[in-house]
Order: C-alpha cells, then sequence, then structure tokens
C-alpha cells in the first residue's frame, strides 16, 4: 500500500506539472505581453502543491484509516488534486511562479537540514526517557557510584564504576599504542615521506580505516587474544582469554589511522614560514618539528586525541568479540574486563523487557556513553576550529 | 676552498667605495637556478663584501628572492629546485656536499618578508637558535645572550618586561624586529632580508632601517628590496637584476646618478617594473 | 663567531635520525598489522569457499519415492544406505553411525533435485555427488589434524588371529625388537593392502593389533616388503579431534579411489544461513544488506544533499544555522551503538515498525551517515570558486538557478565520492543493527523492506560466536567477501575523485 501510495503521489504530481505548464503556456498570445515566470516554473509550482496536498492527506489517511487500508491512497489522490487546483487556477501572465517555487524549494531545503537537529533531539529523548524511568527503580547514586555490576544477578545490582574503569582501562591501551603510533606516522608522511612514497603511505591508512569493526574483533579474539595469552603464559603471566590488553590493542590499530589523518591535516596546516623560521637559523628538521611545528600544532593535536578517545569510548564490536562480560573492577590489563557498550549490546540483544530494569540500564549505560562523547567531540571540535581561525 | 674561477659576465664595482677592508664575504659563479622545468636565474656571478648592505633590486619575478635563498640553501626545502654553479661563503663552497647545512644556516641567518615568530614566547623565540646550537652554557649566558640580542635589534626596551609574552603578540615592526633579534642571538656572520618591510607601516620601516644600518658594523647584510628608496636609503652597493640575470651591481649612489646599463636606467626612472 | 662544537652537532644529526627512524617504524608497524589481518583472514577463509563431496552409486528405490509427490521422497535413507554399501566391512551401530556421520545433513539435496528434474531416473542407479559434512570437509583440507604417511622400513608380516578380531604384527624378528625395527608404537596406525589396523600393544612378545579398516575377509596372512605398507599418525590426539581415526582412514580410502571432488562452493553465495557450517552461505545477509543500505542511501543522498545546499549556500550566519553546524559535526563523532538505541526506542518502540527489517535498519543507518555526506557535499560545493556563481548571477540567474545549474551540477563528483565512502561506512557497520534485532538466525533469503532479516557483518558476528571450528573459517569467508565489497566501493570513490578531479 505504501509503494502505491507514493506512486499515486508522484503520478499526480507529474499530471499537475503537465497541466500547469500548459495552462502558463497558453496564456501568452503572439506579440502580446510575456510570462513573467517560464511555463515550467508554473507547472512546478503547481506540481509542488500536488506533492504537498497528497503527503498531507495520505499521512493523515494513514493515521485515520489505518496505513493497509485501500482508503489512504485515495486520500491521497483527493489531497493532490486538493493542493494542485488552487496553485494551478493562480497561473497568470505576471504571477511570479518561480519565487514562488524557489520558495517552497528553500522550505524544502530547511526542513531536510532540520533532519539533523531531529535526530539528536530524538537521541536526547529517547535515551533520557527511558533512563528516567529507569533511574525510578534503581537511584542514580547507586548507578553511578555503586561498584558492583550484575543486571541479571538477584538481587540485580547496578553499580556503574567496574564498567566504567573497564572502558577506561580498554581507552588507556588503545590510545597508549594509537597515540604515538597515530602521531609518529603523521609527523614521517607530512614532514618527511615524498610525494611519491605519501601517495603509497595514504592508501595504507585508508584501508585500515575503512575496515569494519567486526572484522577487527574477529582478528582480535581468534589470532591477537590467543597470541597474548600462549605469550603471556610462556613469561609467567596469568592472562585471561579474553584480557582488555588484546582489545586495547587492536582497538589502538583501529584508531591509528584517526589520530594520523587528523594530525597529518593539522601538521600541513602550520605555516610554511614558521619551519623556514627555523631552518634559516640552522635548525635541523627533527628540532624544528619537536620544538617549532608540534608545539604550534599542540592545540589541534590535542583536539585529535580527544576525538580519538571518544571513537575508543563509543567503540562497540571490537570489545564485544574480545572483550569478556565479566565486570571486574581492576586495572591489570590481563585481566577480562567489561565496558560499557559490551553491556549496552548484551542487555538488549535477545529479549527486550520495557519493563525491567535489566533494558533500561542499558539507555541509562546509553546516556552516560553519549553525554561523555558529546562532551569530548564537542570540546575537541572547539579547540579545531579556534586552531583554524589561528591561522586562516 | 675553489678559488674564484673568473668569467667575462662577472660584475663587480671596479672601485666601491664602501669596500674597505678588499674582502669578499659572498662570491658566486655562473650560477643557474631552475624550478622544474623554468629556469630562474641564468649564469649569474657577484662578488658581495663584508660589512657592507647590498640590496637586490628589479622588477617581480626578476630572480632576486629565488638568489637570495641560494645564499643560505633555503631552497632545499622546495623539492623540485636545483641550483648549479658555485656560489662560496668565506671562499668554501656552500654547495659541497661536504658543508653541513644546518651550520651553514646558523652562520648565514635570514628575516622573512613576513614577520614569522614562533608561537612561543619572546624569550623563547631569541633563545631557540642559541639553544639547537648549543651557544650558551648556562641560563645566565642565555638570558645575555637574548638581552644583547634585543637591544642590537632595538626591541629591548620595547620587550624586556613581556620577555614571557607570546611573540605573536607584538605588532607587526616589533615581530620583525624579534626575527631579526633571533636571527642575530645565533652569531652569524652574514644576514640575508628578504623584503623585510614590505608588511610594515613607514614608521616601523624607519626603524628596521636604522636597524639595519646599525648592524652593518659587523655583518655582511644582502637585502631583496621593491623600494627603490629603501635601497638608496640603507645599501652601499645595489644590484639590479632582471629576467633571472644580473644586469648590474656598482655602488648604491652611482647606481641611481648614472647607471651603466640602459636597463638600469629604464628601471630605475619607472620606464618598467 | 662561535665555533660551533662537532661533538654537538654529531649528536644532533643522530637524534636527527633516531626520530625519522621512528616515524618510519610507525608506519611499518601500522602496514605490518595491516597485512597479518589481512594474509589472517584469507588463510583462513579460502578454504570455506570450497567444499567436498563423496560420489556415491545410489540405487534410487521405487520404493521411497511417490510420483506424485517427489521432493517427499526418502533419499536421505537411499543415500545412507547407498554409502555404507561402500564400506561393507563397517559393522555395528556405532561404526555405522559415525560413517553415515560423515555425510551433511543436506547431502541428499542432490539426488532429489536429480530425481525431480529427471523422474526417469527412478529404479535405476545413478552416481550422486553427496556433500560431505563440515568435519569431513575439514579434514580433507587439512584443517583439523595434520596427518603423516610414514613408508615402512622394513619387512611386515601380518597375520590375523584365529577366532579372534585381531592381528598380529612381527618383522623379521620378534618383541621389542620388532617395535623398533618397524618404528612402530602404540596407537599407530598401520595401512596394508587395502586394510588397516591399529597397534594396541605388546602381547606374549607380539605386537597385537585391531581391524580399523578391515582387509578382505580372505586375507589370513601376508608379508609386505618396506614401501608396501606404512604408518599414518596424527598430529592432534583422537580425543581432541571431531574425526576419529576410523572416520579419517575411510575418508583417506575414499580419497584415494578418486572419490572424492572438491569444486568451488557456489552454495556460499547462493544459501542462506544454516546451522550446519558446510549448508550455510552469504545469500540471506547480502540481500539484506543491499536492501538496507538501498534504504539508507535513497534517505540519506537527498536529505544530506539538500542540508548541504542550504548550509554552504542559502543559510544565513546566524545562531540557528551554526548550530545545525555545531549539531552535525557532533552528530559525525557520535557513537554507532547510540544510533541504534534511537532506533530502538523511536521506530520500533514509539512508530512500531517491524524488527529485524531492512527499512529500520536502512533508517538508522540512514542517519548514521547522514552527517558524513552532508560535511563531504559541503565540502566539495565550497570547492566550487565563487567566480562561477557570480558569472550566473551576472546573466541574471536568480541564486537557486545559479546553484542548482552551476555549482551543484560542478560539485557533484565531490558529493558522490562523500556519498560513496558513506555507503562503504553503512555497508560495514554492525553495532547499532543488533539493537534493532537484525541479529535473529534467519536462514531464508529476505523478500521485502519488512522482512525478518541480516546483513552482512552481523552475519560475520553471529557465526563468529559459533563453536564449530568450520565456521570459524566461514566467518573468515565472509570477511573476504565484505572486504572486497569495500574495497570496490573505495575504487570507485577514488576513481571518481581520480577522474573528476578539477583544479580552479
Amino acid at each position: 500500500m505504501f509503494v502505491w501510495t507514493v506512486l499515486l503521489i508522484v503520478l499526480m504530481a507529474v499530471i499537475a506539472y503537465w497541466a500547469g505548464r500548459t495552462h502558463a503556456a497558453g496564456l501568452v498570445t503572439a506579440g502580446g505581453p510575456r510570462l513573467h515566470s517560464l511555463p515550467s516554473y508554473h507547472g512546478l509550482f503547481t506540481a509542488a502543491g500536488a506533492m504537498i496536498g497528497g503527503l498531507a492527506l495520505a499521512i493523515a489517511g494513514a493515521f485515520v484509516f489505518g496505513s493497509q487500508s485501500l482508503l489512504t491512497p485515495v486520500a491521497a489522490v483527493i489531497g493532490a488534486a486538493l493542493g494542485a487546483f488552487p496553485l494551478y487556477s493562480k497561473s497568470s501572465l505576471d504571477f511570479r511562479a518561480r519565487n514562488n517555487f524557489e520558495r517552497v524549494v528553500l522550505v524544502l531545503l530547511i526542513t531536510c537540514s532540520a533532519v539533523a537537529i531531529l535526530t539528536t533531539i530524538g537521541i536526547v529523548f529517547s535515551v533520557l526517557y527511558e533512563t528516567l524511568i529507569f533511574f525510578r527503580s534503581v537511584s542514580p547514586i547507586e548507578f553511578l557510584f555503586g561498584t558492583h555490576w550484575s543486571p541479571t544477578g538477584t538481587p540485580a545490582s547496578f553499580g556503574f564504576i567496574p564498567l566504567l574503569v573497564g572502558t577506561l582501562l580498554i581507552t588507556v591501551i588503545a590510545i597508549a599504542v594509537a597515540g604515538p603510533l597515530g602521531l609518529l606516522s603523521a609527523i614521517y608522511m607530512a614532514e618527511y615521506a615524498s610525494p611519491r612514497l605519501r601517495s603509497f603511505l595514504k592508501p595504507i591508512l585508508e584501508i585500515l580505516a575503512g575496515i569494519p569493526t567486526v572484522v577487527l574483533g574477529f582478528f582480535a579474539a581468534l589470532t591477537v587474544a590467543p597470541l597474548i595469552r600462549s605469550s603471556g603464559e610462556a613469561m609467567g603471566f596469568s592472562v585471561a582469554s579474553e584480557s582488555a590488553l588484546a582489545a586495547g590493542l587492536v582497538m589502538g590499530m583501529m584508531i591509528v589511522p584517526l589520530i594520523s589523518s587528523l594530525s597529518d591535516d593539522i601538521i600541513n596546516a602550520v605555516p610554511q614560514s614558521l619551519r623556514d623560521g627555523s631552518y634559516a637559523m640552522g635548525a635541523t628538521k627533527s628540532e624544528t618539528i619537536k620544538k617549532v611545528v608540534l608545539p604550534a600544532a599542540l592545540p589541534g593535536i590535542v583536539s585529535a586525541f580527544m576525538l580519538a578517545i571518544s571513537r575508543a569510548i563509543g567503540e562497540t564490536m571490537i570489545v564485544v568479540m574480545a572483550a569478556g562480560l565479566a565486570a571486574n573492577l581492576t586495572a591489570n590489563p590481563l585481566a577480562a574486563v567489561t565496558t560499557i557498550t559490551v553491556q549496552i549490546a548484551t542487555l538488549l540483544v535477545g529479549d527486550q523487557e520495557f519493563d525491567s530494569p535489566k533494558t533500561l540500564s542499558a539507555f541509562a549505560l546509553g546516556f552516560v556513553l553519549f553525554f561523555f562523547t558529546l562532551v569530548l567531540n564537542y570540546i575537541a571540535l572547539r579547540i579545531v576550529q579556534k586552531y583554524r581561525e589561528q591561522y586562516d | 676552498m675553489n678559488a674564484p674561477v673568473h668569467h667575462q659576465t662577472l660584475i663587480t664595482p671596479a672601485h666601491p667605495k664602501a669596500l674597505a677592508s678588499g674582502q669578499f664575504k659572498v662570491t658566486a659563479r655562473d650560477v643557474d637556478v631552475y624550478y622544474g622545468e623554468k629556469q630562474a636565474i641564468k649564469k649569474l656571478s657577484i662578488d658581495i663584501p663584508d660589512r657592507a648592505v647590498s640590496a637586490f633590486i628589479g622588477p617581480s619575478g626578476c630572480g632576486k628572492s629565488t638568489f637570495l635563498r641560494c645564499i643560505n640553501r633555503m631552497n632545499d626545502t622546495i623539492p623540485t629546485c636545483k641550483v648549479t654553479g658555485l656560489i662560496d661563503v668565506d671562499k668554501r663552497d656552500i654547495y659541497d656536499p661536504n658543508i653541513d647545512v644546518v651550520q651553514l644556516r646558523a652562520k648565514v641567518g635570514m628575516v622573512f618578508q613576513k614577520p614569522n615568530p614562533f608561537p612561543k614566547s619572546i624569550f623563547e623565540n631569541v633563545a631557540y637558535g642559541p639553544r639547537i646550537h648549543g651557544l650558551a652554557a648556562g641560563k645566565t649566558e642565555l638570558d645575555e645572550i637574548v638581552e644583547k640580542s634585543l637591544r642590537k635589534a632595538g626591541l629591548w626596551e620595547e620587550a624586556k618586561d613581556r620577555l614571557a609574552q607570546p611573540g605573536t603578540g607584538l605588532s607587526g615592526g616589533q615581530q620583525q624586529r624579534l626575527c631579526i633579534a633571533r636571527a642575530i642571538a645565533v652569531n652569524p656572520e652574514v644576514i640575508l632580508m628578504d623584503e623585510p618591510c614590505s608588511a610594515l607601516d613607514p614608521i616601523a620601516t624607519a626603524k628596521i632601517e636604522e636597524l639595519i644600518d646599525e648592524l652593518r658594523q659587523n655583518y655582511c647584510i644582502v637585502i631583496v628590496t621593491h623600494s627603490m628608496q629603501q635601497a638608496a636609503r640603507v645599501s652601499q652597493l645595489t644590484a639590479f637584476f632582471h629576467l633571472g640575470t644580473l644586469v648590474e651591481y656598482g655602488d648604491t649612489n652611482e647606481m641611481f646618478t648614472a647607471p651603466q646599463e640602459k636597463r638600469t636606467q629604464d628601471y630605475i626612472t619607472g620606464r618598467f617594473g | 663567531m662561535t665555533e660551533v662544537r662537532d661533538e654537538l652537532v654529531k649528536k644532533r644529526y643522530a637524534s636527527e635520525r633516531r626520530f625519522r627512524f621512528y616515524g618510519a617504524a610507525a608506519l611499518i608497524l601500522t602496514a605490518l598489522f595491516l597485512a597479518v589481518l589481512l594474509i589472517d583472514t584469507v588463510i583462513r577463509g579460502i578454504p570455506a569457499f570450497h567444499e567436498t563431496s563423496v560420489e556415491v552409486d545410489v540405487n534410487v528405490n521405487a520404493a521411497d519415492v511417490d510420483p506424485a509427490n517427489l521432493p517427499g521422497g526418502n533419499y536421505d535413507k537411499m543415500i545412507k544406505e547407498a554409502f555404507r554399501a561402500e564400506f561393507p566391512e563397517v559393522t555395528g551401530r556405532a561404526n555405522q553411525k559415525a560413517l553415515t556421520a560423515l555425510l551433511s545433513t543436506g547431502g541428499a539435496d542432490a539426488l532429489r533435485s536429480m530425481v525431480i528434474a529427471d523422474p526417469s531416473i527412478i529404479g535405476k542407479t545413478v552416481t550422486v555427488p553427496v556433500l560431505l559434512g563440515a568435519d569431513a570437509d575439514m579434514f580433507l583440507k587439512g584443517q583439523l589434524t595434520d596427518q603423516t604417511i610414514a613408508p615402512g622400513k622394513a619387512t611386515l608380516h601380518v597375520a590375523r588371529l584365529e577366532g579372534e578380531e585381531g592381528f598380529v604384527l612381527t618383522g623379521e624378528k620378534t618383541g621389542e625388537e620388532a617395535e623398533k625395527q618397524l618404528g612402530l608404537a602404540t596407537g599407530d596406525v598401520v595401512r596394508f593392502q587395502g586394510g588397516a589396523v591399529r597397534v594396541t600393544g605388546m602381547q606374549n612378545g607380539y605386537l597385537k593389533a585391531d581391524p580399523v579398516l578391515p582387509p578382505d575377509a580372505a586375507f589370513s596372512t601376508g608379508n609386505f616388503d618396506a614401501g608396501q605398507w606404512d604408518i599414518v599418525s596424527f598430529s592432534v590426539p583422537q580425543a581432541n579431534r571431531r574425526i576419529n581415526d576410523n572416520q579419517a582412514l575411510w575418508l583417506d580410502k575414499l580419497k584415494q579411489d578418486g572419490r572424492i571432488e572438491n569444486s568451488f562452493s557456489w552454495r556460499f553465495f547462493q544459501a542462506g544461513d544454516s546451522r550446519e557450517p558446510e549448508l550455510a552461505g552469504i545469500r540471506g545477509a547480502l540481500v539484506g544488506s543491499l536492501l538496507t543500505v538501498l534504504v539508507a542511501i535513497s534517505l540519506a543522498l537527498p536529505l544530506g544533499i539538500a542540508s548541504a545546499v542550504y548550509l554552504e549556500e542559502f543559510a544565513p550566519k546566524n545562531k540557528w544555522t551554526d548550530l545545525i553546524e555545531v549539531n552535525i559535526n557532533n552528530l559525525a563523532a557520535v557513537p554507532s551503538i547510540i544510533f541504534g538505541l534511537l532506533g530502538l526506542a523511536v521506530f520500533l518502540n514509539f512508530f512500531g515498525l517491524p524488527r529485524s527489517a531492512p527499512l529500520v535498519g536502512g533508517l538508522v543507518l540512514a542517519l548514521l551517515v547522514l552527517p558524513t555526506i552532508i560535511i563531504a557535499s559541503r565540502a566539495a560545493l565550497k570547492a566550487v570558486p565563487p567566480s562561477i556563481t557570480e558569472a550566473a548571477l551576472g546573466v541574471g540567474a536568480s541564486k537557486q538557478q545559479a546553484v542548482f545549474q552551476h555549482v551543484l551540477p560542478l560539485a557533484l563528483p565531490g558529493i558522490m565520492t562523500g556519498t560513496i565512502l558513506g555507503l562503504a561506512r553503512a555497508f560495514g557497520e554492525t553495532a547499532p543493527l543488533l539493537m534493532i534485532g537484525m541479529i535473529a538466525f534467519i536462514a531464508d533469503v529476505p523478500q521485502g523492506f519488512t522482512s525478518a532479516a541480516t546483513v552482512l557483518p552481523v552475519q560475520v558476528f553471529l557465526w563468529s560466536d559459533l563453536p564449530e571450528l568450520a565456521f570459524k573459517s566461514k566467518t573468515a569467508a565472509a570477511i573476504i567477501v565484505l572486504l572486497v565489497v569495500l574495497f570496490a566501493l573505495n575504487a570507485i570513490a577514488i576513481y571518481l575523485r581520480k577522474r573528476f578531479e578539477r583544479r580552479w
């Protein structure tokens, strides 16, 4: 029914376009005054009326008769006719069809760009709503400061601290890997690599950036984790099979392209005159980089790291596949920990009961996650903006 | 090391009045510079004396800045740039593979068209060079070098109370004097200035020109300028470049009053340029 | 001039070299990681693109097929009986079960379609390829255990024990010396003249052996010179693998007889998901991905272009547009799982759209890639110089005419590049789709936008979680397909960028 309704509205719009256009063209008499707008604009304006009228009555019809009812497409056709006719009869020689049509287009464009805002509002409200319901059964104090997490246990406990510690542990490992690797790669590519080498190196990082995280998760769980486990045990450590280290390492490699491409841009934005100033005094390349370029690029690099941290905190698949489910409160990278995202995924996969705190706690976790990443992203983006202004 | 090869196109003032010691600091023979396919400088030869200001003038794109950047090998940073021929500083070929470009630039400093202080404090800007070259044994010595350099650049009185503030907070003229202080802090022997006043207002320009006049007591200064008045005011010798060749090089006063070449005459009198 | 000390300069250059080395090392390390990742996946995944089947001569028994209901015939029974008939020496329920366990539960499919295609073969004997089970398949691909076959080095004498199910092995000598001379140990499997026995131990100074693959009933004693017999051993002990020694030897025998056929597994691309690894394919997931991405892109592309055009060309600089701008940049960095929560709360709970449907998945992914497309489109629009707009306005075009007739067409290659990259992101996205139930086990190929479906990355996730070793290989194979699609998308994007790149 949905497809038929849409097709009918489109058909009505096409008819309206044709009718409006021929009507306007017919108004011109040989040697007489010209139309203000081209006939096609009269057609487009009429068609816009048909579209809007048709859509409006179709949506209303879907609510009144139900989306499967035969009456819905009928309502759509009536709506299109009602929408098109007044505009059709408006056509006259000096009717400003183009200006009117352009106003419709502008409204359409504004509506489209509001979708992004609506998405954010949707996220905030949907997550916040369920979170508030969750806080009716579990107090926010217990949630934020509790040190025991066991949503399926009896009695269930919802202390979020072990998840936070687990998330931070894996994030720290990831940044410890990605920070130096990403930054050094960026420096090498921006300052040392010849254009030919650069054109070869850049795709490597782009390929790595394009690999889906589910693939990296599979690699972490099946190849990296056993490797860490066996080498750790050879050295006499006891390593959990789902160690934080394995997930953190692979997540770090995932973030390398992010840090390196952001830093690369930032380093390239440092004006050449600063480098020249340093070279002209006899500084070597590395001295220039360390003492002039990097300090100048510092704000940008800091924000690149913040975006990387936000990415690591929000990454789901690698940790779902390679980190554990056990909410251990530990800072040992060889132990199994769980993260906020793992818990959200686990709690919401399978049966969902929107009246139990177990399911709702996932939304509370989602809210915390959204809040953290939003703050990090916002600050990072502001720093980058300020930084760009500095050298513009 | 190589003895200067005499070439018939060599243009050197016969008796430069400014040249007291008879010592040439920078000599160039048959220098060609290419940017990719394009030749920017053709068979250029010149002898530049020490303790004097030489001004390079000429219309845009004549190669004067390009040649200036060859003297401390700043052109090395442009991958497509190729330099052939011979350029000596203190009778040493600076394009000799054994020459260390880092040490060369410590000896041949440069001041750029647009002031480019590092986004650091005034003190750090000046101290940067001495630090990387290990010129100061301790904090007090570094302080001394910074103060001496700022004094020489005529910025000390204005800057002494705000040494810890960022160099980018100074006015344009102050920034350029800071860049000069930064350049002289490593004790160079030659200072190259690439249109140092083009981004400055007349008052700031006057100050820099005064400074250049003082600095010539101790340094060999080469300045590229678009302004013939400036060349006349600050330099003892003037070189006129046109289309990548050196047309004439001689005593500034003579050059502006009685140029030997028709092209120089035309340029000075404003017929082209 | 202060003389610059040589020692310091040396040190500075050493530091320069060190720094440069660190940069190169970081890049090499990253490249190495990528290489290991890709190679590891390919090595794991390649075997899953092949399947093995065994040729069996089946008597299509008329009693088991109702001509009126050809698909309902008991083909399974026919196949099993025929397969058992290949190994008459295998007796006992347990052994026979182990034998037929080698075949896939879908092994009768080929026979069924043969009969349906040509009912005249009912009552005749035909040669049918029967798909082997995953374990047999993995064994034959050498993935379960390494198998070494060492030719016997000395003369072996074999004698059947009278009245017992057993054999005695001797060399030129007897007892422990024979053991040493023949190179045999307890547990070794010895093959000779179409039979195989397992050494069970020393008894009264003789090596005793039990039959695994009994030789001809007529066989009582025999002498085998060096090279005429061999010792079969496995790197993985029997208890740790899913194919026991007997099954392994049966498979070896089939292989030696040339009955095993290894062919490209079209099934992998044609079948939906299954609990049996050898029957599982990615068709359902691929179709699901296609439908989902189709919904996502047909929503995100027009919305994204419209937003970008408005923000870049028409929006006044005010608080409202600043807000939209900040909002889009932030939305681009919101974790994808949050979009899953949004989809669950808004599309499923509030609007009551069906769970697991490509429609909902597409909606969620559209919102997810929208910021990416807007940002890329704005960059492409910004790259068109203002002189183009001015020229159009100069001849009397309206602003909208200038934008839609001149600027937008010039920016389109850039927009398409950004869109394809967004498409690639949507294609590889997993986490938000888990939230809206696209994780269910779905064996059928989805029929439409509202039927239950899964997508390729989620299929990867589902399979990776299963304990069977064969599914690990399937997972890697599905990853290879996923990566090939993604690389192809990226290659198209790079091609577009190169082809239409314009320097203003």
